[in-house]
């Protein structure tokens, strides 16, 4: 299931209740994304993120549709935020059943990886020095790709 | 058609989203993206920063050579850094 919010969410309450009422899920593997409150050595103040309505949601459902058929997922959860956030608060959950462990916790890991070069969300950050958008990182490219080698190989 | 900009590139162009019609010459992306720099010297360098902004057409990402319909919706934007 994909939710993306403008709204803050409880990921304590999510994952309280995601596959709450399974009985075959023996592993449940979960990431959760938060804003930090420094990039380097600039305090952040805040963080505003945009993104793409419609693009998003069908980024993400073909995300979790690829995960499901890699592994066999029982349940599958991934809620992102939009709008202005502060430092502390969850931007992003993942969450994954399976029932075994290792299901889960490689799919929550490859849905991280593979929704941060692919969803279209872009963040800005609001520091002492103004206003900043987000550079991509290569290192995220990289993470990504990680599972691309995977099925090739 | 209904070109949209986000992040960086929704600043430099001031734009979100336009409606345009561009001449039957544009025919791809690439062909799209030329039109639109010929307008304004703004537009031009904000969508030459090849490498850095991706495209998408009808929310699914493209390239410079992806076909382009009278009817579709064309997004400009920089690297996404959601997660």
């Amino acid at each position: 299931m994909i939710r993306v919010l403008g709204e803050p969410f409880d990921p304590a309450a999510e994952i309280a209740r995601f596959a709450a009422d399974r009985r075959d899920v023996g592993g449940i593997a979960t990431f959760v994304g938060r804003v930090r409150d420094r990039a380097g050595d600039v305090r952040i103040r805040a963080m505003t993120l945009e993104h793409y309505p419609g693009m998003t949601e069908r980024q993400l459902a073909r995300i979790e549709a690829e995960a499901r058929r890699r592994w066999p997922l029982l349940d599958c959860l991934v809620i992102h935020r939009y709008g202005r956030m502060e430092p502390g608060e969850p931007i992003v959950l993942v969450a994954t059943a399976s029932a075994h462990r290792r299901a889960a916790l490689e799919a929550c890991a490859f849905l991280i990886d593979w929704l941060k070069t692919k969803a279209p969300f872009w963040k800005l950050e609001e520091t002492e020095r103004g206003s900043q958008w987000v550079e991509a990182k290569e290192a995220d490219d990289a993470a990504a790709a990680r599972w691309q080698e995977k099925t090739a190989g | 058609m209904r070109i949209r900009y986000f992040a960086w590139l929704r600043q430099r162009t001031g734009l979100a989203e336009e409606e345009v019609e561009p001449p039957a010459e544009v025919r791809t992306v690439a062909d799209l993206k030329r039109w639109l720099g010929s307008r304004h010297p703004r537009f031009a360098e904000t969508l030459a920063a090849t490498g850095v902004v991706r495209c998408a057409v009808n929310q699914e990402y493209a390239e410079d050579d992806t076909p382009l319909g009278r009817e579709d919706e064309v997004a400009f934007f920089p690297p996404v850094t959601g997660g």
